[in-house]
């Protein structure tokens, strides 16, 4: 099925540029450059975030052919992207990106001159009226191109896309998409004044635009591997607690998708999570791994551990609304948590989210005193103290979570013999076995 | 913003200003003078483009960013300037204004855009604002003689080529005098900070001298309404600068921030890493190194204790200058190791590594980072946060006493101007 769709999307693509011409007026010389220009741009996508969305200028070139070639024209140049040489490409893709570029071309070259506009390169009289039929073509461009790609995903993909994908893909980069068709115009505009080479000086920026958001995706990236790296080496000390931080960090993130939290605050309660614990280093290692029970001041040392992290990460500005998730990750809905004291809806929303995570990932990891625990029986008792100690709507949001997306407890850990040691006998963050304090008397 | 507080750190501001800013905002200054003057005196051609373009500087002026490095830049500030420099034609009509009157229109322009800037008390140097003015000043000056002379640019190519060359060199002369500015400030060689700047310039010089030719073109078909249509490019380019050189703020602000893990944990003395850091930075600057060069050496001094957190337990007084070879090369291998899951900071995970090891006149032993690391690590660890001249001085006699075998004496020798210079600078 999906290659009938393909196939007839090819063929059509081929019979727009093959059949109806005319192919008389034509200028060769700029059909060849915008062609290859084409051609550039679809093998060179530009990621434009973090998450591996790539946005290439590729369409821009084709409403500049719209204009300056008309549907014929800008068919042939939509028709290039078959003969990308990008090698993660299959020739089955290729195919079918030449031939919804080339019908995508044709649908906005027909559009264009149906609105009113002229093939050819614009007179020095046709600004402003240019711009409707232009803005129109641009429109049609996109709106082909989605409903053929949304075709195809929907035959590939066994579930089909969820009408979510196709909300924050297709309806949020309609108006970038637009934007960028700006592009398409102003090489067109230009190509009276100083020919094929308006296009040099339309992507000279948009090249440094890409070099600059290359950078920039790396840096991110580095930034995040560099935290995730410094705290793991806070817990290399305790082989029980390893990979803690990282999966703290993946079960809030989960929560805060489902309570439906802006990309932002997403980022920030990843970076939240990770740093959470990051002041377990101001607390004495004897203190930590003490088996039996502890002295108030010992246990004062450990209830003083979200405020040591916020020590460590307060100059880090952009954490902003992530530095209150820390301090406060310890606190309890019924107010007898540490370190203010904080009840209910006064505990920062990160805090509520960070709590939860922590203490399913720390029942589902396995410490010196018991086994891991299953998710099943985690989720149990997470339900169990919703309310008391948890946030019930991030308790809720979590077990909702965890229902579509399956959770990887870490792999179970043993003693290596001779290390006895190096672990903690007992854990701040379980809410099934409590640390044991000996009150003063 | 962390580049604010790094400025105050690094660049003295007004009362201590160095004669080279002192030269070149003179120079500007008296430029605009006679600017104004003279185009006040024989009238403004043109008044539409004036305003027009004028407003497009201040706006430029108003949206400027810091590329890495702390560099004050307005791309579209200075694509503006430039753009109407190149005009030749708005419209059908010609565009005969005066170099003159570039460089009044473009210095109001910067004014005005600077004024919102100085209203909220954000920092602004001067002397990066005179530098964009006497860059587009000398391209006025070259090329408004050759726009009134239209028979030589009747051709798109040759314009394009003057356009392209002038706009070059402006750049070039640009680059040049804020290196001279930039070594004298943060004393560094000249030839290393031109090739920084050369380098952090370059891409956004380009985009900025395509579309300044690319509004020069566009305002002679479709008039002034290019200006707004075409500076999109360099705005899309400005945005993304702007997101690439906070994220390098934000990385360095969590490396420094983290790299106090050691001294929350009890494991280094209070502000030891960030000393050492300063420390090393500056004499990494001492002996040449290039800015790419300095960051990495800055990341690894951060972090040259990080190892000690995979220890069971502190070692007593934490100085690690005191330590058995074994412990230290222990603790420098645990770093590396920390460092390099990372995945990206290999390099970085190198220094550390190498850091213990002593240096014996050994060719070629380790980086050269690793030495200076290992000398300012020493030093901090005999001075700590004490400002005494008198045990600044013994530390250097003892750093110098262990050059034969365990610091390298060019380093020992750098670090010794470099703490010489402090503690002048402190009396």
């Amino acid at each position: 099925m999906a290659r009938v769709y393909i196939g007839a999307v090819v063929a059509a693509g081929g019979l727009v540029v093959l059949l109806l011409g005319p192919f008389a007026d034509i200028a060769w010389l700029t059909l060849a450059v915008l062609a290859v220009l084409h051609l550039i741009c679809e093998a060179s996508p530009v990621p434009i975030s973090p998450q591996r969305h790539t946005w290439t200028a590729g369409s821009s070139v084709i409403l500049a052919a719209v204009v300056l070639l008309g549907p014929v024209g800008a068919a042939i140049v939509g028709a290039a992207a078959a003969f990308n040489t990008r090698r993660d490409l299959h020739v089955v893709q290729r195919m079918f990106n030449g031939g919804m570029w080339a019908l995508a071309g044709y649908c906005a070259g027909t559009v264009y001159l149906a609105a009113g506009g002229h093939a050819g390169v614009p007179a020095s009289g046709s600004f402003p009226a240019i711009l409707l039929p232009f803005a129109v073509a641009a429109i049609t461009l996109d709106f082909v191109n989605y409903v053929l790609v949304i075709g195809v995903l929907w035959l590939t993909q066994a579930a089909g896309p969820s009408s979510t994908t196709f909300r924050s893909g297709v309806l949020a980069s309609l108006v970038p998409d637009l934007g960028y068709a700006i592009f398409g115009l102003l090489m067109a505009a230009l190509w009276r004044v100083v020919g094929p080479f308006s296009t040099v000086l339309v992507f000279v920026p948009l090249l440094v635009a890409r070099w600059a958001v290359a950078q920039y995706v790396a840096q991110q990236e580095a930034h995040q591997a560099t935290m995730a790296a410094l705290c793991q080496a806070v817990e290399t000390k305790d082989f029980y607690t390893r990979g803690h931080s990282e999966r703290v960090s993946k079960a809030s993130v989960m929560i805060a998708r489902e309570i439906g939290f802006r990309p932002e605050r997403i980022e920030a309660i990843r970076h939240a999570g990770m740093l959470h614990d990051i002041g377990k280093l101001g607390v004495p290692t004897v203190v930590l791994q003490k088996s039996g029970a502890l002295t108030e001041e010992e246990y004062g040392a450990i209830q003083l551990h979200p405020m040591r992290g916020l020590e460590i990460v307060r100059e880090i500005g952009f954490l902003d609304e992530a530095l209150a998730g820390i301090m406060h990750h310890h606190e309890r809905m019924d107010g007898r948590g540490y370190p203010l004291g904080l009840a209910g809806d006064e505990i920062p929303e990160f805090a509520r989210v960070i709590g939860v995570a922590d203490a399913f990932d720390s029942m589902t990891s396995t410490r010196s005193y018991r086994g891991a625990r299953p998710v099943e029986e985690a989720v149990a008792e997470l339900c169990k103290w919703a309310g008391a100690q948890f946030d019930p709507v991030m308790v809720d949001a979590f077990v909702a979570a965890l229902r579509r997306e399956r959770w990887r407890p870490p792999e179970p850990v043993t003693a290596p013999a001779g290390q006895s040691a190096a672990a903690t006998a007992q854990d701040h963050d379980d809410p099934t076995a409590p640390l044991r304090v000996i009150p003063h008397r | 913003m962390l580049s604010t507080h790094r400025a105050e750190a690094r660049r003295p501001s007004w009362p201590t200003m160095d004669s080279g800013q002192l030269l070149l905002i003179s120079a500007a200054g008296m430029l605009v003078v006679a600017a104004v003057a003279q185009t006040a005196a024989a009238g403004i051609t043109g008044m539409r483009d004036a305003v027009a373009f004028g407003a497009l500087v201040a706006l430029g002026e108003l949206f400027r960013i810091a590329l890495p490095g702390n560099r004050e830049s307005a791309p579209i500030a200075t694509a503006g300037a430039l753009a109407y420099t190149l005009l030749l034609r708005v419209g059908d009509r010609p565009a005969p204004h005066s170099a003159m009157q570039v460089i009044a229109v473009t210095a109001v322009g910067m004014v005005v855009g600077a004024l919102p800037h100085l209203a909220a008390g954000r920092p602004t140097s001067i002397d990066a604002m005179a530098r964009r003015l006497l860059a587009v000043a000398a391209v006025a000056l070259l090329f408004r003689p050759l726009a009134a002379n239209a028979q030589i640019l009747r051709h798109w190519w040759v314009a394009l080529a003057v356009m392209t060359v002038l706009v070059a060199v402006a750049w070039l002369a640009d680059a040049v005098i804020a290196a001279l500015i930039r070594a004298e400030a943060l004393r560094a060689r000249f030839g290393v900070a031109l090739s920084d700047e050369l380098r952090v310039q370059a891409p956004l010089g380009a985009a900025v001298g395509a579309s300044a030719m690319l509004i020069a073109f566009a305002a002679g078909v479709m008039g002034l309404a290019a200006l707004a249509l075409f500076i999109a490019p360099l705005l899309v380019t400005q945005v993304a600068f702007r997101r690439y050189a906070g994220i390098r703020v934000t990385y360095l602000q969590t490396v420094r921030a983290l790299s106090r893990m050691t001294e929350v944990g009890g494991y280094v003395e209070s502000g030891h890493s960030h000393r050492v850091s300063r420390l090393a930075v500056a004499v990494g600057r001492e002996l040449g190194m290039s800015e790419p060069d300095v960051l990495e050496l800055e990341y690894a001094a951060l972090m040259h204790d990080i190892g000690q957190l995979s220890l069971p337990d502190p070692i007593p007084g934490g100085a690690t200058v005191l330590v058995s070879p074994a412990d230290q090369a222990q603790i420098a291998e645990l770093g590396a190791e920390v460092i390099r899951k990372a995945g990206v900071l290999d390099r970085v995970a190198e220094i550390v590594r190498r850091q213990s090891e002593p240096w014996r006149g050994a060719d070629p032993g380790p980086p050269v980072s690793s030495r200076i690391i290992r000398a300012a690590n020493g030093f901090d660890d005999l001075v700590g946060s004490s400002t005494d001249r008198e045990r600044a001085v013994a530390a250097l006699e003892r750093l110098r006493l262990d050059t034969a075998a365990e610091y390298d004496p060019g380093v020992v020798e750098a670090l010794s101007r470099v703490a010489g210079r402090r503690s002048s600078a402190r009396m």
